[in-house]
């Protein structure tokens, strides 16, 4: 498998950290209580199909990345900089 | 039919012309006591206990494909019982008690070889650990024993003990572990599970879970609806999609786990042995085929195939410990599709869903477990109680902190 870094271009698996689920992204707020922080540390969609998650370019720029793939057929579908995204911090 | 060796003979001397089916197959009824979803080794061990511990037979067990035809025929066979925490430790003991008795519990030849399952270390410290976690599993009541590497070196001669980078200190050997036939655990479970009395029906794939003001009403299948008020899911790494369709979603990332097989050699490795160091294991089927693995492909995959990069990280700590291995040729790999939870232990429990029950996240080592998550979820599910020994496999121990992280690397879902 490899991905395609919007920096660096298209590099082996092997210069990623692999995070896990996008879901991670989106931080409740402190007092959310148990369930709203259950739900982004821990409980998983965990689809068989097309998926988003984290991937850091350790080996390389040290981006975090978006990365859209099918888990079932291992194809990469898109890739984006969580710097990128609407409303990242800059 | 009964079993046994005067069989074997008897039948040969008749052309085998009287062998019989070894278990029915059943159209499903309307209606069960208890619906078990997925017929692998926990599925049906799940089934055969409720029959037999808490006399339950009118009850099914829904399988998608066919009986046995997941991960508990494609894994690496390993029976062992060296766990240190309390949760996995008495679990896992009581699980190869089971093991011990298995074969004439079932009539059913499952190959349990207690060949003796070797942990290396390589250092002071790992000294240390490894002497720690046998007293543990000895205070459990199983045992363990520490070898130097004197006595290392007459079992496994074969190992490079001088390595520069991981040195050999020692091995932590529980000589009561080994191995085991998988196919036959999950046949001879299945096997007496119909005897008792249960359905074990193929081909019937669950599409929906029928749920009315919270309680579970049955089950929507490829062969149409089975109602009952009691349903267990018991589905390996499709864990998340079959809670799914209750609405639930679980503290689950399914993640890839390869493993590789020799061409058959002449018996060369008596013993299971650990390289903790490479995540890398070995052992040595009855056929002659080198059986070795190594860590997961660390990316959440359903593909059931592995990448590259895993299989060069597998051989290289292979090399490093065997360098004999060089000589070997690799005859087929797989990828198997694991369930893994945020800890690496297991989820044994209810559900806030009335007469939901789910049996699953059984990571790399769901195969060991078989009779005892067998045992204990038809404990829950007949009795709605945990059974004492699975008490701490909670649904929602991660929302509570009570994890059991058996690796002692951190309780997130990348890290096991």
């Amino acid at each position: 498998m490899r991905l395609t870094c919007p920096l660096c271009g298209d590099r082996d698996r092997r210069e990623f950290y692999y995070s896990g689920s996008e879901d991670t992204l989106t931080r409740p707020a402190p007092d959310a209580g148990d369930a709203a922080w259950d739900d982004m540390l821990y409980l998983r969609t965990n689809p068989a199909g097309v998926t988003k998650d984290l991937w850091y370019h350790e080996s390389g720029c040290g981006s975090w990345l978006v990365v859209t793939r099918n888990t079932v057929t291992h194809e990469i579908l898109a890739t984006e900089r969580v710097a990128d995204r609407k409303g990242a911090p800059k | 039919m009964r079993y046994s060796g005067w069989k074997v003979i008897t039948e040969g001397l008749r052309g085998n012309l009287g062998w019989t089916r070894a278990w029915r197959d059943p159209a499903p009824k309307a209606e069960y006591d208890a619906i078990i979803i997925g017929g692998g080794g926990h599925g049906l061990a799940t089934a055969y206990y409720l029959a037999k511990n808490h006399g339950m037979t009118n009850i099914a067990v829904l399988e998608k494909g066919y009986l046995g035809g997941g991960n508990v025929g494609r894994n690496t066979t390993i029976v062992r019982a060296n766990y240190f925490l309390p949760g996995n430790s008495e679990f896992y003991s009581h699980s190869l008690k089971l093991w011990e008795g298995l074969e004439p519990e079932l009539n059913y030849n499952v190959m349990h070889s207690q060949r003796g399952h070797i942990i290396l270390f390589h250092s002071d410290g790992q000294r240390d650990a490894a002497a720690r976690r046998g007293n543990a599993i000895v205070n459990q009541g199983d045992d363990a024993e520490l070898l130097s590497v004197s006595q290392l070196k007459e079992m496994l001669p074969y190992l490079d003990y001088n390595q520069t980078r991981f040195p050999i200190y020692g091995g932590l050997i529980q000589r009561r572990a080994g191995t085991a036939r998988h196919d036959a655990v999950a046949w001879g479970f299945a096997r007496a599970a119909d005897q008792r009395g249960v359905d074990l029906i193929q081909n019937c794939e669950v599409t929906g879970i029928d749920i009315e003001n919270g309680r579970v009403t049955g089950v929507q299948t490829t062969r149409g609806p089975i109602r009952a008020k009691k349903v267990g899911m018991a589905v390996a790494g499709r864990s998340s999609q079959v809670a799914a369709k209750a609405g639930m979603r679980l503290p689950i990332e399914s993640h890839i786990l390869q493993a590789f097989v020799t061409e058959g050699l002449k018996p060369v490795i008596d013993h299971v042995v650990s390289y903790g160091m490479g995540h890398f294991y070995i052992s040595q089927s009855d056929k002659g085929g080198l059986v070795f693995g190594g860590d997961i492909d660390m990316y959440a995959s359903y593909a059931a195939r592995g990448n590259l990069p895993m299989v060069e990280h597998v051989m290289e700590a292979g090399m490093t410990l065997m360098p004999m291995l060089a000589r070997a040729k690799v005859l087929r790999s797989w990828g198997g599709i694991m369930d893994m939870t945020p800890d690496g232990s297991p989820i044994i429990d209810k559900t806030h869903i009335e007469g939901l029950f789910v049996d699953a996240g059984w990571n790399y080592g769901g195969f060991k477990a078989t009779p005892a998550s067998g045992w204990c979820f038809a404990h829950l599910m007949a009795t709605g109680q945990s059974h004492d020994v699975a008490r701490r496999f909670r649904l929602d121990r991660f929302r509570t902190g009570h994890v059991i992280d058996e690796e002692g690397t951190g309780s997130q879902h990348n890290l096991h």
